[in-house]
């Protein structure tokens, strides 16, 4: 079984009477251990997708399975849970929380999901090393620079080890070379058996995953999958990587 | 998240707007300030409206005096007996709910003279050693008469300040307090000795105009004609003039020298004008009210010729203007705290409007309705807390305000009542103005909370 299935999935907003249709009847699997992009202009879906796979928006239409729970069938205060243990979200603009500390704003998903104080330090801490900023846990995200914040950003997404991690244009608001960086980042996590799904508009930048999935008008256009063609060595069978977890505590 | 969490959270967020929250806080401080300053304002008007009821003898004292027959038994008024000492022994003997009886033999218009001063008591009255504990009257010079002086009909008497300032000068005109025990008078031509006087009595207002009159300078004199400016000064406290203007004496003397010759066509008058009773029991009053009824019914021949005068009514009257003062103040200082707990509820409102993309961070981290509705909650409850204590404490400042603006009243007081009241209607005000921002926050959808710019 497939860590995310998505079956027949539409999505319809009605703006003035009139009808839109933000996904139309998409169907896919993502495997744990995936490292995959999902690409698309504005307004292809890709976003709407995004949040219906990250459990942020319920499906109109078709069924929605994220590690064996209904989605569309679960209530908001589920959503919110699943949200909190199975996954992660790296946002565009961060969306780091500026009164906090660096490692408060790590530790804020582990006070929703009720751990102690002590074991939050513990491996937010962990987190922080893991992206390389351990000595910045003290400083306000307005002090540090911009890749800087993504990487705590990443690391408030992984530090209460889910089973997927989002990135919604992780390096839009990047230079190159910072944003260069935080793709390394990803790929090291994916290699180390995390799964990654990477939302962007820059084919450029999907083209360092392996599996890639284009939106156009809500629907999938194509589909690449380099380890198909037999041409990314890299890859290896998530089934071997799922387990192996740095922040483990 | 825990509560505990949810309280830091708070507080840094009040912290991070510091001038805005204390100025919403001000409108609770207020509202509590004026909540505990006006129950203390009451407070010291039933102080001082008790301390008159226990002045004249308290709630325990009941007075027996004559009244007509009714009109069922009118045929029978030629043999009413009247009160008498009869009825006192009696009551003494079979009425145990009575703890005392003092008979009273009054006489009116009484002159007592001494040289070319004179003085007429309102109150002249013959009794026993023990009305000094029915009246609630404190010796200050010289003692009570007693019983041997009772038994010998001595010329002896005791008086209350009121005399003594008009017969020798007040401490205000002598400039010293005058002892008259020792002294001689002459009471309706009969040679007196004064054996003791009873301390001056005032109410607490009264005691801080005199004290206040002292501190300032000697009235200017003017021109103008000196006048009396009317009883509006002494009739509020009509209870303490009356026990001023008291004299006692042995209810024996005030039989064999005055009444034995003083009734109608010279007939000698064995009739009390009252007695006092005082009864074991309060809470009891109507039971023994009713015993000593029954006890009467007896000694009376079973013609009602008396009736019985309690305090109740003044008492009812003392808890009915408390009980108005309390409601019309509590209306005003609740609706004052509710405007702040108004104050409160538009400070989060714009407070949530404000970090709207902070709710939509956090619902995307997983945090859940409940979790965001505590969170906002909390920090209105906070805030309401830390006002409601700062106005526990400006309270404070306010009653000493109070009593410095108005020095002759009497002190307000606070009671650990009004400020337990005052600090949970804050913090329910401030649970109350929570719900409504706590509500719309937690309900926020997470996609377009984030996408709020």
């Amino acid at each position: 079984m497939a860590l995310i299935e998505v079956r027949n999935v539409s999505k319809l907003y009605h703006l003035g009477g009139e009808e839109i249709r933000a996904l139309d009847d998409v169907s896919l699997d993502i495997d744990a251990g995936e490292f995959i992009a999902i690409i698309g202009p504005s307004g292809s879906g890709k976003s709407t997708l995004m949040h219906l796979l990250g459990c942020l928006d319920s499906p109109s239409k078709g069924t929605l399975r994220l590690d064996g729970t209904m989605i569309e069938k679960a209530t908001a205060h589920q959503l919110s849970r699943i949200r909190n243990q199975k996954i992660g979200f790296v946002f565009q603009f961060f969306n780091l929380l500026p009164k906090l500390t660096v490692q408060q704003n790590v530790e804020l998903p582990m006070i929703y999901s009720g751990l102690s104080g002590r074991e939050r330090r513990e491996r937010s801490l962990a987190a922080l090393k893991l992206v390389g900023l351990e000595n910045r846990a003290g400083h306000r995200p307005m002090q540090i620079s911009g890749g800087q914040q993504q990487r705590v950003a990443i690391a408030r997404a992984l530090v209460n080890n889910p089973k997927i991690i989002f990135a919604d244009e992780p390096t839009g608001n990047l230079d190159s070379n910072t944003g260069d960086a935080i793709l390394e980042l990803f790929r090291q996590l994916s290699r180390e058996g995390r799964t990654i799904a990477l939302v962007t508009h820059d084919p450029e930048i999907a083209a360092v995953t392996p599996r890639r999935i284009e939106i156009r008008d809500g629907k999938i256009a194509r589909e690449v999958d380099a380890r198909l063609a037999g041409l990314d060595r890299s890859s290896r069978a998530p089934q071997t990587a799922a387990a192996a977890s740095p922040v483990q505590p | 998240m825990n509560l505990l969490n949810a309280v830091i959270v708070g507080f840094k967020e009040i912290w991070a707007h510091k001038f805005r929250s204390v100025l919403t806080m001000l409108g609770i401080i207020l509202g509590v300030a004026s909540l505990v300053g006006m129950s203390a304002l009451v407070k010291g008007m039933e102080n001082g409206m008790k301390e008159a009821l226990v002045a004249i003898g308290g709630l325990e004292k009941v007075r027996l005096d004559e009244n007509d027959i009714p009109a069922y038994q009118r045929n029978l008024a030629d043999q009413a007996v009247g009160c008498t000492m009869n009825d006192v022994y009696a009551l003494q003997k079979s009425a145990p709910m009575i703890k005392m009886v003092t008979p009273e033999m009054r006489l009116r218009d009484v002159t007592i003279t001494r040289g070319a001063k004179f003085f007429t008591p309102y109150v002249f009255v013959g009794t026993w050693p023990n009305a000094l504990e029915m009246n609630q009257h404190i010796v200050e010079h010289g003692r009570m008469f007693n019983e041997i002086d009772d038994e010998l009909a001595r010329n002896v008497c005791i008086i209350g300040t009121d005399t003594r300032d008009a017969l020798w000068g007040s401490p205000d005109d002598l400039g010293y307090e005058l002892n008259p025990v020792g002294q001689r008078v002459s009471i309706k031509h009969q040679p007196f000795t004064i054996i003791g006087m009873f301390q001056h009595y005032e109410s607490e207002r009264e005691r801080k105009v005199r004290e206040l009159a002292k501190l300032k300078p000697a009235p200017v004199h003017t021109n103008s004609p000196t006048r009396s400016k009317g009883w509006g000064k002494k009739g509020s406290s009509y209870v303490y003039t009356l026990k001023n203007s008291t004299v006692y004496i042995p209810l024996n003397t005030m039989w064999v020298k005055f009444r034995s010759t003083a009734g109608s066509n010279n007939i000698p008058d064995a009739r009390l004008s009252a007695l006092s009773v005082k009864v074991r029991d309060v809470e009891k009053l109507e039971q023994s009210i009713q015993q000593a009824h029954n006890v009467l019914m007896h000694t009376h021949k079973g013609i009602e010729d008396f009736a019985f005068q309690t305090q109740e009514d003044w008492a009812d009257n003392i808890n009915r203007a408390i009980k108005n003062y309390r409601i019309s103040g509590g209306i005003i200082a609740v609706i004052s705290l509710l405007v702040g707990g108004i104050g409160i509820m538009n400070i989060m409102l714009a407070s949530i409007t404000e970090r709207i993309r902070e709710i939509g961070i956090r619902k995307a981290i997983g945090a859940t309705f409940t979790d965001i509705f505590v969170q906002i909650l909390v920090e209105s409850v906070v805030i309401a807390i830390m006002g409601g204590a700062a106005g526990l404490l400006t309270s404070m400042g306010l009653v000493h305000l109070l009593a410095y603006l108005s020095p002759t009243d009497n002190t307000p007081q606070i009671t650990l009542n009004a400020l337990a009241i005052a600090f949970a209607f804050s913090v329910g005000v401030g649970i109350l103005a929570g719900l409504i921002p706590a509500f719309k926050a937690a309900r926020l959808h997470p996609i377009q909370a984030l996408r709020y710019e």
